[in-house]
């Protein structure tokens, strides 16, 4: 009796050593995605958060035995107070173990202290100022920078003779970026800035800056500006008075020409020249498998640049825990992330392990019809391009 | 201020505002809560440091629009112009918190005076354009000058020294809660103050009838400018708060958004009571955020509807409830 | 010579947008800062008609009229009458909750990308006269800004409607006694007011873009034009939005450095040297 007995403990403590076992090895990796889903870039949040469940939903959610856990948190995308709270919330409050997302750069600038103070790997999923990664030693970037993806259509301009351009670009920060390494690029290789217009951030009316540009007769016309019904004016204005009739072409960094806003421009858009690291119609057997999963969980919604950096990064998360072993300590983690290398849906990236940041090809495209919808289609590009813009 | 004749102090003309101006019991409890909040929310003390900066934002806008009646949609200029300033100083290397909180307060106070002239002018709508134009100029001006303030991107590599050269600024935000509640706490007595002495009673008179006041002898304009002043020195400190703690400038702290919610805010707790300022803020906020955790997109539909059904059935906010009920009560016993 | 005609276009947009605001204003006293929503109404269901239900472009425009109108009626009915009386500031408040509603409902409905909208083909492109180039579009919008303009003068001067409306303004009580409805007129004229913004926000589309945050980016120049040119002035409004919109654009061309400044620096200095708007008066036209 009491050999059963002992027995019967002995077995009840084993199997729950047993059972505690797997309970202790499988916490879930949590990720804090801080994103703006209202206000005026609710798209973005939208876009991103898409790509990220969309990589799980393609690979499982499970990776190195522990389970991926989301916990989305609204930013606004105006106010990186908000986000500097969400994230202080995220890693205090509900213990995540890395920090993603960051639409715009104020707010990533506004959570790097915190990565750094709580050793949180932050990866960032959009904001694409070049001073960003320098921000915090644990910030690694999956979308791009703006200087990365403007230098390309410079240097392709300059070989393909364009020799004298106008830039219009809005007068604020990535306008002044965007501006500044386009003059570089081109002047370097023998190009001509015959005019550089500033236009006011809330502009409705682009008349005046349309007839400067007619006046001046450039060869083309170098565009930057912010998302939303600014591009599209500026195009139909474009249109309408006849300018790429005379012979002036467009050319611009491909957020312009971003598939969610083609739709809005229309005909106006054909024939406008962008630099960029993600189309739509990019002609490869990843991007067909990650486009065709897309339309079947989101469509009629169209897959853009900021859905491919949200399923990368997710790929990145993976990928990296598969590394390490699961294990998320902030410096593992980053040393393991460096130098990461892969197929994306948009070309093979890779992560420059000296600055964290993205390393990919630039396309040159042109807007055209395919079948029934409007894309950039690529005949050019630039591999493994890294960002120009750092020191 | 001239008296017309020296009355004995025993038998007060200032008897009512002296009565009035006394602390009542309740108001002991509300400023307690605080207190208790930062034991049972210690994770969310950087939500409630900024629903006290943007508390003592909304107050701001209580002493002109609750007591002055100026009603404004450009107040968010001196929020912005006081956190550019704190900002601007702690990122050259100058980051002890109260000189910021000082140079914040002496320029947001030298715009407020500056333009209070322009305010002085017109009707309501004119005077809530001329408000709107100045902030919107300032909003342009900042996104223009990137090389100072960061433009879009924000002003960040704040640096802010230790509060009285001991307490840094640390992840759960206990440094910020205090050093942000001590300095609403401390503005608020002083405009409690203001507005319970002979200056804050010609300035409910000035709203309720401005034409009868110069008949007793108060100089409106210069009245309204002072308070106009004050208001901004307020709004200036709250901005320069927000710099501190979060060691970041963004520019939409001089966007319209930001006044329009203020508005709501102070409607929503009832103006002219000063105390409806904290509690329109402190409701508006954790509803908020309690709404956008659930729903991110679409809480604004329930804001708007929110402020419509505030404005046709209960007009004087919260406060203006509390004091319904407070009757009530008081008939029944 | 092209600048003045583009601002001229600019100002005629500006115009048809915001006379409707003039007129609750001035005519109603009432501070309507919702008036961006039924210009957005008016956009989306211009979109809707035109791109999906396939209705010519110039065949919808009288369809956003009357619709815009309709629920111009409704609202006005159910919600504007009861705050006539009410301050400014609760006005002001109860306006901005009905704009979050309309722009929330909005991003719910048709999502919150930029809408497309093609103009049929006479409608695009320019013609050049020496020193001048015309475009076809801005000059729809001359001319039917003009149109709309005299006919809102007749309307009020010579029938006997604008009559009335002008008689309720002044004096409702006085109105009363002599037998006109004016809640009744209050009514129409509201409804007019927002069936004009919806027809600006329609003509809008092609220019202004049209998303859930339209009302909340054009907002202010709305009030620019309707403080500028005085509330209540249907001429008021037309001067100010042509001087507006010819300083705004000309301002962008000559001095591009200040191109932002410009309409808030007009303004600022108009309202301080004639608080009152340039022909304001609060209770007449």
């Amino acid at each position: 009796m009491k050999l059963i007995l002992r027995m019967n403990t002995a077995l009840c403590a084993f199997l729950g050593v047993l059972l505690a076992l797997p309970v202790a090895a499988a916490e879930p990796v949590k990720i804090g995605l801080v994103l703006p889903m209202s206000g005026p870039f609710a798209g973005y949040g939208k876009q991103i958060e898409e790509g990220v469940r969309l990589y799980l939903k393609q690979h499982g959610d499970a990776y190195a035995g522990r389970k991926v856990v989301l916990i989305v948190k609204d930013d606004t995308g105006v106010a990186p107070e908000v986000s500097k709270r969400d994230a202080q919330e995220l890693v205090v409050q509900d213990k995540v173990d890395i920090l993603a997302g960051f639409g715009l750069t104020p707010s990533a600038f506004a959570v790097a202290p915190i990565a750094t103070e709580a050793k949180k790997p932050m990866v960032v999923m959009n904001a694409a100022t070049s001073s960003v990664t320098t921000k915090s030693d644990y910030i690694l970037r999956t979308s791009m920078t703006l200087p990365q993806v403007t230098a390309p259509i410079a240097s392709w301009a300059a070989k393909n003779g364009i020799h004298k351009v106008v830039t219009v670009v809005a007068d604020y920060g990535p306008g002044h970026d965007a501006e500044e390494q386009f003059k570089k690029t081109f002047v370097a290789a023998g190009g001509q800035i015959v005019a550089e217009i500033r236009t006011p951030v809330k502009n409705p009316d682009f008349a005046p800056y349309l007839q400067k540009v007619k006046d001046t007769k450039p060869d083309a016309v170098f565009l930057f500006l912010p998302a939303g019904e600014q591009p599209v004016a500026f195009m139909k204005g474009f249109a309408e008075r006849d300018l790429a009739k005379s012979g002036i072409k467009l050319i611009a960094t491909g957020d312009l020409t971003a598939e969610t806003a083609l739709d809005a421009i229309g005909a106006p858009a054909l024939g406008v020249i962008t630099s960029f690291h993600y189309a739509e119609a990019h002609n490869s057997p990843e991007n067909k498998t990650f486009v065709d999963a897309w339309y079947k969980a989101y469509g009629p919604d169209r897959p853009d640049f900021m859905a491919v950096a949200g399923y990368d990064g997710m790929h990145l998360i993976a990928e990296t825990l598969k590394k390490t072993g699961g294990s998320t300590d902030g410096d593992r983690f980053v040393e393991a992330a460096k130098g990461m290398k892969w197929v994306s849906p948009r070309g093979p990236i890779s992560i420059d392990p000296a600055t964290r940041d993205i390393v990919q090809t630039i396309y040159i495209r042109r807007v055209e019809k395919v079948g029934e919808k409007l894309q950039n289609v690529e005949f050019d590009q630039v591999p493994d391009f890294k960002d120009p813009g750092k020191p | 201020m001239r008296q017309p004749c020296e009355m004995p102090k025993d038998v007060g003309e200032r008897e009512p505002l002296r009565r009035a101006a006394r602390w009542r019991a309740a108001e002991w409890g509300f400023w307690s809560l605080p207190v208790i909040a930062y034991f049972v929310f210690p994770d969310n003390l950087v939500l409630l440091s900024q629903i006290a900066i943007t508390g003592l934002f909304c107050l701001s806008l209580d002493l002109i629009l609750g007591y002055a009646g100026i009603v404004s949609l450009g107040h968010v200029a001196f929020f912005g112009v006081g956190a550019y300033a704190a900002g601007l100083l702690a990122s050259h290397g100058h980051g002890e918190p109260f000189t910021g909180l000082a140079v914040a307060a002496v320029s947001a106070a030298a715009l407020g005076y500056i333009t209070s002239f322009l305010v002085l002018r017109g009707a309501d709508l004119t005077r809530l354009m001329v408000t709107l134009g100045v902030a919107m100029m300032l909003y342009e001006l900042a996104n223009k000058l990137t090389d100072i303030t960061g433009g879009v991107d924000g002003l960040s590599g704040i640096d802010v020294h230790p509060v009285l050269g001991y307490f840094a600024f640390d992840l759960y935000g206990k440094t910020a809660y205090w050093y942000c509640l001590a300095v609403l706490f401390v503005l608020f007595v002083l405009a409690r103050r203001l507005v319970h002495s002979p200056f804050g009673l010609s300035l409910r008179g000035i709203r309720l009838n401005v034409g009868r006041m110069p008949a007793l002898g108060t100089p409106v304009n210069r009245r309204l400018s002072a308070i106009y002043t004050i208001g901004a020195l307020y709004a200036g400190v709250a901005g320069a708060l927000l710099a501190q703690t979060t060691q970041f400038v963004a520019v939409d702290s001089l966007g319209f958004s930001r006044s329009a919610e203020l508005l709501l805010m102070l409607v929503l707790g009832g103006s002219g009571t000063l105390y409806g300022a904290l509690v329109g803020t402190s409701v508006f906020m954790v509803a908020r955020y309690l709404l956008s955790n659930l729903n991110a997109q679409y809480w604004q539909f329930w804001l708007g509807l929110l402020l419509v059904l505030i404005v046709l059935f209960a007009r004087d906010g919260i406060m203006g409830g509390l004091r319904r009920l407070m009757r009530l009560l008081r008939r029944n016993e | 010579m092209t600048i003045f005609f583009d601002g001229i276009a600019s100002g005629m947009l500006l115009f048809l947008i915001s006379v409707g605001l003039s007129v609750t204003l001035g005519l109603m006293n009432f501070v309507n800062l919702a008036h961006g929503a039924f210009a957005m109404l008016g956009g989306y269901i211009c979109v809707t008609l035109t791109q999906h239900a396939g209705i010519p472009f110039l065949a919808s425009l009288p369809l956003v009229l009357v619709g815009v109108g309709l629920v111009g009626v409704v609202l006005e009915r159910l919600l504007y009458r009861r705050l006539y009386g009410a301050t400014h500031l609760d006005q002001v408040l109860f306006s901005i909750g009905l704009l979050l509603m309309s722009i929330a409902g909005a991003h719910f409905v048709f999502g919150d990308e930029q809408q497309p909208l093609e103009l049929p083909n006479y409608l695009q492109g320019q013609f050049n006269l020496p020193g001048l180039d015309v475009g076809i579009y801005r000059l729809f919008l001359i001319i039917l800004g003009a149109a709309i303009a005299l006919g809102l003068e007749l309307l009020v001067r010579r029938t006997r409607f604008g009559a009335q409306l002008r008689a309720s303004v002044d004096n409702p009580r006085a109105a009363r006694g002599l037998g006109i409805d004016v809640n009744r007129v209050f009514t129409l004229t509201f409804a007019l007011g927002s069936a004009l913004a919806g027809l600006g926000g329609a003509l809008g589309v092609e220019m202004l873009g049209l998303d859930p945050g339209f009302p909340l980016k054009y907002i202010v120049y709305f009030l620019i034009v309707v403080a500028v040119g005085g509330s209540g002035s249907i001429k008021g409004s037309l001067l100010a939005s042509v001087v507006l919109g010819v300083a705004d654009v000309a301002g962008k061309y000559y001095l591009p450095e200040f191109g932002a400044f410009v309409i808030y620096a007009v303004m600022v200095s108009m309202l301080i040297f004639r608080p009152q708007g340039l022909l304001g008066r609060a209770a007449a036209l």
